[in-house]
């Protein structure tokens, strides 16, 4: 019983933190006036969790060798990184209205050692996937305790790359790598499954040897029990495939192609911010 | 082909290529029955999405698998149709490098390649979609020539060009509008360098969107300063037009290239071959000085990486003086 409520307190925490790193998504985007709103809010939870719960990771030692590692893979979505990141006190919040400007540590799409936490340079879809799978590799082999994670597109798992980086997963019995997969059906042009049809992608991780789990991934009490068990599941990789939605948390861009990069202007920010908020009750 | 409704390309308005290479490839979709389209989930920045909505049935959406993309392009192609495969110039030539090579280059197949987002300009993306070495990667590649037009006229004189010549083509277009330099029905002509502005005491030799920079610079130079200069653009990379470098090599004895891409292997590099070769002069590559480029405005990034007008202006100043030349 006391567990329990403990961890409802956790999942309440993560969730008022999930509201503000959406908050700091679309105004860096519009500060920017430039970006993907879309796919950084659909996997707002998923980061939130991982960056205020799961990872064991300290701001004022972003090269702590036993970190935890992660790795964006879906690199474009990287104002969610971004805001995680500033959020966890890696760098100031003021660096977030500098994204995308001349000069800024936070790239359109991230590199390695621009920004405090920043690991794996990270925008060409799929080599995010495989970098972490080489971390992973790397902590077998040096029997180091670090957990490795990383976070996937939908569109992304068209890339060959990504199933050559599964097949390696396997080989290597990486039960230190942990997947999520941001399910949220659509991609640049339109409908994932019918730009490309991928399903049944549990399937498919499963014939690759990987251990599947499938959540809502807006469901905060299941990421993180999903993440806890993805991180303390024993003898293969971990994916987990989160069901959710593009633009989730603003109403006008919740499940809308066009909002896959493309900025708010201000009178959207100013509903966005307004949607935001009524969820921040 | 139908043009009656084309857009009006007016001297001195801009318009992004890449709109441009939308709307040329719909016109041709008439002319040319066997023209298929195929795009890596960016056709709505590629501008394919208008082919898309045109000829639904000859566009094939084949998802973020640019590898698999040239690969069914050169299947297409064994079968007799004719495709334009587009994706951002960064993904085609490198993640898909393989096959480009050894599918659509070696056999010839008869296969277009557009790469967009060529160059800095990529909407503050940053360094992984900044294509600056997909000249050098194509010019290296048999069988592949390179066109790089200078602005929207030529960019849809070379789109229709591209389907006349037999084989692979790498067309490499640019994101951001460029101010039209060329008059409406402005030819391009494979393989030929254009004067496009005379003088006597300095050359410029450029490609792409630093054509209608290089223009401006060469007015700025005559009115500011007295240096008349001489613009050239080699709107094909590949094969260069050799005649006319060596030409400008013996009148001018000192050759400027700019260019909006690596100074390693690009147009620079290639006139440097063909002067030494040929008709040795001293060449200055303006260009990307083997860095990766970074987030930013456009025009920002290119102050940044010595390529403004002014920074062009400065450059030919310094060679009409004769500065930093060793005797």
């Amino acid at each position: 019983m006391e567990q329990q409520r403990t961890i409802q307190k956790r999942v309440r925490y993560l969730e008022e933190k999930a509201k503000e790193v959406r908050v700091e998504i679309v105004k860096m985007i519009h500060e920017a006036q430039s970006g993907h709103p879309g796919g950084s809010l659909s996997a707002a939870d998923i980061m939130t969790a991982l960056y205020f719960d799961i990872l064991r990771i300290d701001p004022n030692k972003p090269e702590w060798p036993d970190r935890d590692r992660f790795v964006l893979s879906k690199g474009h979505a990287c104002p969610v990184w971004y805001a995680c990141l500033a959020l966890k006190g890696f760098f100031p919040i003021e660096t977030l209205k500098t994204l995308r400007k001349f000069e800024s540590k936070l790239q359109g799409h991230p590199i390695a050692g621009k920004a405090e936490g920043i690991d794996a340079s990270v925008g060409s879809l799929g080599i995010g996937f495989s970098q972490a799978v080489g971390m992973a590799i790397e902590a077998k082999m040096t029997r180091s305790k670090y957990m490795v994670y990383t976070v996937l597109g939908d569109g992304e798992t068209n890339e060959g790359i990504v199933w050559e980086a599964a097949a390696s997963a396997h080989k290597y019995h990486l039960d230190n790598l942990v997947a999520v997969l941001d399910r949220n059906n659509l991609q640049n042009d339109g409908i994932a499954e019918q730009i490309m049809p991928m399903e049944p992608l549990d399937e498919k991780f499963k014939a690759f040897n990987w251990h599947v789990i499938q959540i809502n991934g807006h469901n905060m009490a299941d990421v993180v029990d999903a993440l806890m068990k993805a991180r303390d599941y024993s003898g293969k990789p971990v994916i987990i495939i989160a069901n959710t939605v593009k633009g989730k948390g603003v109403s006008y861009m919740e499940n809308v192609r066009g909002w896959h990069g493309k900025p708010p202007n201000d009178e959207q920010l100013a509903i966005a911010l307004e949607d935001l908020k009524g969820s921040l009750k | 082909m139908s043009t009656a409704n084309r857009r009006r390309l007016s001297i001195g308005e801009a318009f992004a290529p890449r709109l441009i290479f939308g709307e040329t490839l719909v016109e041709l979709g008439e002319a040319y029955p066997r023209l298929v389209v195929l795009d890596a989930d960016v056709g709505a920045s590629t501008q394919t999405a208008l082919f898309r909505d045109a000829y639904p049935n000859r566009f094939y959406q084949i998802g973020i698998a640019e590898a698999n993309m040239v690969g069914i392009a050169a299947g297409l192609s064994t079968q007799g149709w004719i495709p334009f495969v587009s994706t951002f110039a960064i993904f085609l030539t490198k993640r898909a490098g393989d096959q480009v090579r050894n599918t659509i280059a070696y056999p010839r197949a008869n296969v277009k390649l557009n790469g967009a987002y060529g160059g800095l300009p990529t909407g503050r993306a940053g360094a992984s979609h900044s294509s600056i070495e997909d000249i050098a990667v194509m010019r290296a590649v048999p069988h592949m020539p390179v066109i790089v037009p200078a602005d929207p006229v030529e960019t849809r004189a070379a789109v229709e060009a591209v389907m006349r010549i037999p084989g692979p083509v790498y067309l490499r277009t640019v994101r951001c509008p460029v101010p039209v330099i060329f008059g409406e029905h402005e030819p391009f002509e494979f393989g030929k360098a254009k004067l496009i502005h005379d003088g006597d005491d300095a050359v410029i030799i450029s490609t792409g969107m630093m054509t209608p920079k290089a223009l401006q610079a060469a007015g700025k130079l005559g009115k500011q300063y007295g240096i008349r200069t001489a613009v050239i653009h080699m709107g094909t990379v590949k094969p260069l037009d050799i005649e006319a470098v060596i030409a400008a090599s013996e009148r001018y004895g000192h050759i400027l290239t700019v260019e909006n891409h690596s100074v390693i292997g690009g147009l620079g590099d290639a006139v440097a071959a063909a002067v030494s070769e040929h008709a040795p002069c001293r060449v200055t590559k303006l260009g990307f000085q083997d860095v990766f480029l970074e987030s930013g405005d456009d025009e920002a990034l290119f102050s940044r990486y010595g390529m403004n007008v002014d920074q062009i202006v400065e450059r030919v100043r310094e060679i009409a003086q004769g500065k930093g030349r060793r005797e």
